[in-house]
């Protein structure tokens, strides 16, 4: 068994960032754990650009963000692990990983930060009927074998789900010399960004049918056709809508699921609603010493958000490590009236006022609304915005002067106040 | 000039391929799919049966009692998943006890040992907690086992090759001639070899090809049946095998755990005419859900990982056609449906037999008898792992995250004999791309250890041979 | 006439109302920052935008390296482009920021390397 006081399970952009600001914060024995062949995560067949505006004041693609982080992490000296797949985490901080080189390694962390990601809901997760041959794809995993791999998954594609993959994967299709006939989505809604819809849609012509869903696919060896229907207001398809959609491929962008099983594995609370650890603000979860950060925790859209929860989460672990003393009294966040959840889940009642940010999704389209954050029943932050959408998270900022009356109050309540209410 | 024949490589098939290798003699089996296990043996609800379903008297009856009882010293020679559950029949109304007494006699007259009924919510919770309070009594089958039927087809499959028996894929049979000194069989490629003994073991098709040689006509209805395979993390939910006494309602739906942990649900029973028609419907899942949740009402949907479907051969006459046909050498295995896969075994042992005497076939002097399966990094302690990781690093490379599959594993999926040639063959094998993400992650690894290890384009790679292809070729 | 617009600058997609009956003096709201009227502006005049793809790669750790145009180009030019990405191979080891296609299509922006790419011995 060998020791390490900080093990960082994932050398994505969060697992980078986590590693920079932990290093930054004056911890110098920290370890990363990277299950793929480089550093960098998912941004590496994210190639389309949009990312950084926040983190650096400027447009990059997803390898460029990566490198950019890979690079302090290799000018910091820090020491990380490819091709290491974490298989264990226990609850005492145990990390059990493999690697073809180490074989199996046990190490014993003081913290351990969680930064694994999220991964993609798969075609049995929804209940698609038909055949199961070749050509149905999660469109992540079409992004990987054509912007990694130089693969064409198909030629004629549907995609299922208008997520921000599955509307960066129509473009990345169309510009590869496929086909999209439709993206098709079950809401009445797109869960993805509208600069999506309008950039990789609305450009090429490619039609996005929302209140629809796939409820056939046709074709034995591989796909040659899926069947849409118009659904009503419960979801459920409209049998005289159903219409056959010649193709070759179906993608799915259906949702992102925070992959929690080492999670679990050390004993860790999950919450229901977002599918990642219940933390407080420091970003720890009931398990003393372990961290969670990035799309484990909760599926971001923007991958500065990630960076920015991140090198808070790597900041307070090296705090942790260091000593400070885990607060026993929490209070829970409630989230109401349309607000479906926030990251911190739960607040510590010490007496540590900093700034803090808290992200936030909606469980619907609402307009005109004000979103506020109430402390013993009194509103201690609003902020008026013409439209919501689940699709969009929101990130709120609060003063260390605020943060004072919501560590102080009994209660604390994050909800939107609706039309005349206001 | 083949001495045998073996059409069909279901687990009917392999088992008589792996029985007649004991035996001096040429044994050729063709399979119309890309691997073995590819049509009813895969997509079944691998249940071994206690026995006590089939009429007596009925082939059904004799088979599934003879092959239950071989499972345990199998499934240890040649190495694959099976475990001996036990099953329960659940009675939800006091009104049809009586259908529980009818079975515990049926079973007793066909030889099944050991059943007895339970009567009072409380004391079948004793038996599975999570069980509905709707269940007033059931009949205990402690002899009903599950197996992992595409990996004992793969088993089988592997043995006999060891020992001497010649697989041949892409075969699908078009014309079966005898003339008298034996028969000639001709393959849709063109591919024709002469043998003096054919055994029909084609599953759904058994009747076209008996049909071929045969006066005596079979007629085979292929029987869909839909299942929805649910997450390990609720595999806590059914230890038994829970079947529901079937009622005027219907023949109700099983919840089982499988060997691998997950529970099943299903299967419905919908006659088909397209007898490669495993098309799942919104409809039948929705029913053998709906069905599933009387057994056990907590089974959440967010659990399903997956569905499938499988068809079941399904014969006029409602028995199993067995042995030699009245056409000289010709041998029939038809209409294997449930509990077909309980019965393996013993018809593979049967027709093995009587092939070799009639024949007049010597036993080999070397036959091995022993195969040991890929080792199974996520099942293995620790210190097992280090030393399988020192032997071959590939070991040590992690393909498939959700059930911990190396890439030692899957390049021994591939090489072995009978191996895998496509991501259907490597997944039965391995389970790479089985688990939760169903195959997101690990798709184009795979596809890559495949084109290496086959030396061909990962373009090339299919996901269960013929016109399946993953991708549509380069993208520049 | 007026017209409502998404900014494709940033993921926040403000919603634009553009009043474009002057041409000369186009009016936009809605925007946060001041590269909303840019863009309001630009897709009125002459929409553009960054295209991003892949091209070839031989000698290296990895056989396909992702490109970017340095900066947005003339949308009708988008697919002329990638076709001309199709024709590229380059050889390891590739920086980011490399020049991959100077000039594309005479628009005067380069496709630069947003990879590294290191060259191994085969």
């Amino acid at each position: 068994m060998i020791k390490v006081n900080l093990v960082i399970v994932g050398g994505g952009p969060a697992g980078l960032a986590a590693a920079k600001s932990a290093y930054d914060a004056g911890e110098r024995d920290i370890l990363i754990l990277e299950r793929e062949a480089e550093l960098g995560g998912i941004l590496n067949q994210c190639i389309h650009n949009g990312f950084g505006l926040h983190t650096f004041k400027e447009e990059l693609t997803g390898p460029e963000y990566a490198a950019r982080y890979v690079d302090e992490v290799t000018k910091r000296n820090i020491t990380y692990k490819l091709n290491a797949t974490v298989i264990d985490v226990s609850c005492d901080k145990t990390v059990t990983y493999v690697s073809a080189e180490d074989g199996l390694v046990q190490v014993q962390a003081k913290a351990i930060i969680l930064s694994c990601g999220c991964r993609e809901r798969p075609r049995g997760a929804i209940n698609i009927a038909g055949m199961r041959g070749a050509g149905v794809f999660s469109a992540g995993t079409a992004q990987k074998l054509v912007n990694i791999d130089g693969y064409l998954p198909g030629k004629e594609v549907v995609i299922l789900g208008s997520g921000d993959i599955g509307l960066i994967m129509a473009r990345r299709m169309t510009f590869e010399g496929a086909h999209v006939s439709a993206v098709v989505e079950l809401m009445p809604y797109s869960s993805g960004l509208n600069r999506n819809i309008v950039q990789c849609l609305n450009d090429f012509g490619i039609p996005l049918y929302f209140s629809h869903t796939v409820v056939d696919i046709k074709g034995r060896d591989r796909v040659e056709g899926v069947v849409i229907a118009q659904v009503d207001d419960k979801l459920q398809p409209i049998k005289e809508t159903e219409r056959l959609i010649a193709c070759d491929t179906l993608l799915l962008s259906v949702g992102l699921l925070p992959e929690n099983e080492l999670a679990k594995n050390a004993e860790v609370q999950l919450s229901p609603t977002t599918g990642g650890a219940v933390v407080d603000e420091n970003l720890m979860t009931n398990v003393d010493g372990v961290f969670e950060c990035g799309n484990v925790l909760h599926v971001h859209d923007l991958v500065d958000f990630v960076s920015a929860e991140s090198e808070n989460a790597g900041k307070c672990a090296v705090d942790y490590i260091n000593g400070a003393a885990p607060c026993r009294d929490k209070t829970v966040i409630s989230c109401t009236n349309g607000v479906r959840y926030c990251v911190p889940t739960v607040l510590n009642r010490d007496e540590t006022y900093a700034p803090q940010s808290f992200k936030m999704r909606v469980a619907n389209v609402f307009k005109k609304v004000e979103l506020a954050v109430f402390a013993d029943g009194v509103k201690v932050f609003g902020r008026k915005r013409p439209v919501v959408a689940p699709g969009e998270m929101e990130n709120i900022m609060l003063t260390a002067e605020q943060m004072k009356t919501l560590k102080q109050a009994k209660t604390v309540e994050i909800t939107l106040i609706k039309g005349e209410q206001q | 000039m083949k001495d045998v024949i073996i059409i069909g490589g279901g687990v009917i098939g392999c088992g008589i391929a792996r029985e007649l290798a004991r035996y001096q003699a040429n044994v050729l089996l063709l399979e119309r799919g890309n691997d073995v296990s590819v049509g009813t043996s895969k997509a079944n609800s691998g249940i071994v049966h206690g026995g006590y379903d089939a009429k007596p008297g009925t082939l059904k009856a004799k088979y599934n009692v003879m092959g239950n009882a071989m499972f345990d010293e199998l499934s240890r020679e040649l190495d694959f998943p099976f475990r001996r559950n036990g099953s329960i029949v659940l009675c939800f109304d006091e009104s049809q006890i009586g259908g529980l007494d009818e079975l515990l006699n049926r079973g007793i007259t066909n030889g099944v040992k050991g059943m007895y009924i339970v009567k009072g919510s409380d004391e079948i919770k004793k038996l599975e907690p999570y069980v509905s309070d709707k269940a007033v009594a059931a009949l205990v089958v402690p002899s009903g086992g599950i197996v992992s039927p595409y990996e004992m087809t793969v088993a089988y499959a592997e043995n006999a090759a060891v020992n001497g028996v010649e697989f041949r894929f892409l075969s699908e049979v078009t014309s079966v001639i005898n003339d008298g000194n034996g028969f000639t069989v001709t393959c849709a490629d063109g591919y024709s070899e002469r043998a003096k003994v054919v055994i029909n073991a084609a599953g759904v098709y058994a009747d076209v090809i008996n049909n071929m040689v045969c006066g005596e006509k079979l007629r085979i209805t292929a029987r869909k049946g839909d299942y929805v395979l649910m997450d390990k993390t609720c595999g806590y939910l059914a230890d038994h095998t829970m079947f529901q006494l079937p009622t005027k309602m219907g023949k109700g739906v099983l919840v089982t755990p499988t060997t691998h942990g997950n529970i099943l649900v299903g299967p419905t029973a919908t006659d088909v005419e397209d007898k490669d028609d495993v098309n799942t419907t919104a409809a039948e899942l929705n029913d053998a859900f709906a069905k599933a949740s009387l057994t056990v009402p907590t089974l959440a949907r967010r659990n399903i990982i997956t569905q499938f479907s499988g068809l079941r051969a399904h014969l006029d006459g409602d028995d199993f056609v067995v042995g030699e046909s009245s056409v000289n050498g010709f041998y029939n295995v038809a209409g294997i449906e449930s509990p077909g896969l309980s019965c393996a075994p013993a018809i593979a042992v049967d027709i093995a037999q009587s092939v070799a005497g009639k024949l007049a076939l010597k036993q080999k002097l070397h036959f091995e008898s022993k195969r040991k399966g890929i080792p199974q990094f996520s099942k293995l302690s620790n210190t097992e792992r280090e030393k399988l990781i020192d032997q071959n690093p590939l070991y040590g490379k992690i393909v498939c995250r959700c059930e911990v599959v190396t890439e030692g594993e899957i390049v021994d999926s591939i090489r072995r004999p009978v191996g895998a040639k496509d991501l259907d063959g490597v997944k039965r094998r391995t389970r790479a791309g089985m688990g939760r993400c169903q195959a997101g992650f690990c798709t184009p690894r795979i596809m890559e250890i495949i084109a290496r290890e086959l030396g061909c384009d990962m373009a090339d790679v299919t996901k269960r041979g013929g016109e399946s292809q993953v991708v549509k070729g380069r993208t520049k | 006439m007026s017209r409502e617009m998404i900014c494709i600058n940033c993921p926040m997609g403000c919603r634009l109302t553009v009043d474009d009956a002057d041409k000369s003096n186009i009016k936009v709201a809605g925007n946060t920052c001041p590269r909303g009227v840019t863009y309001a502006v630009n897709e009125i005049t002459a929409p553009k935008r960054m295209v991003t793809g892949s091209v070839k790669v031989v000698g290296g750790n990895i056989p396909m390296v992702s490109v970017k145009t340095r900066e947005a180009i003339p949308k009708e030019l988008i697919f002329d482009s990638l076709e001309i990405l199709k024709k590229v191979t380059l050889t390891a080891p590739v920086h980011i920021g490399d020049v991959v296609v100077a000039d594309v299509c005479g628009c005067g922006v380069d496709f630069i390397a947003t990879k590294k790419v290191d060259s191994v011995s085969r």
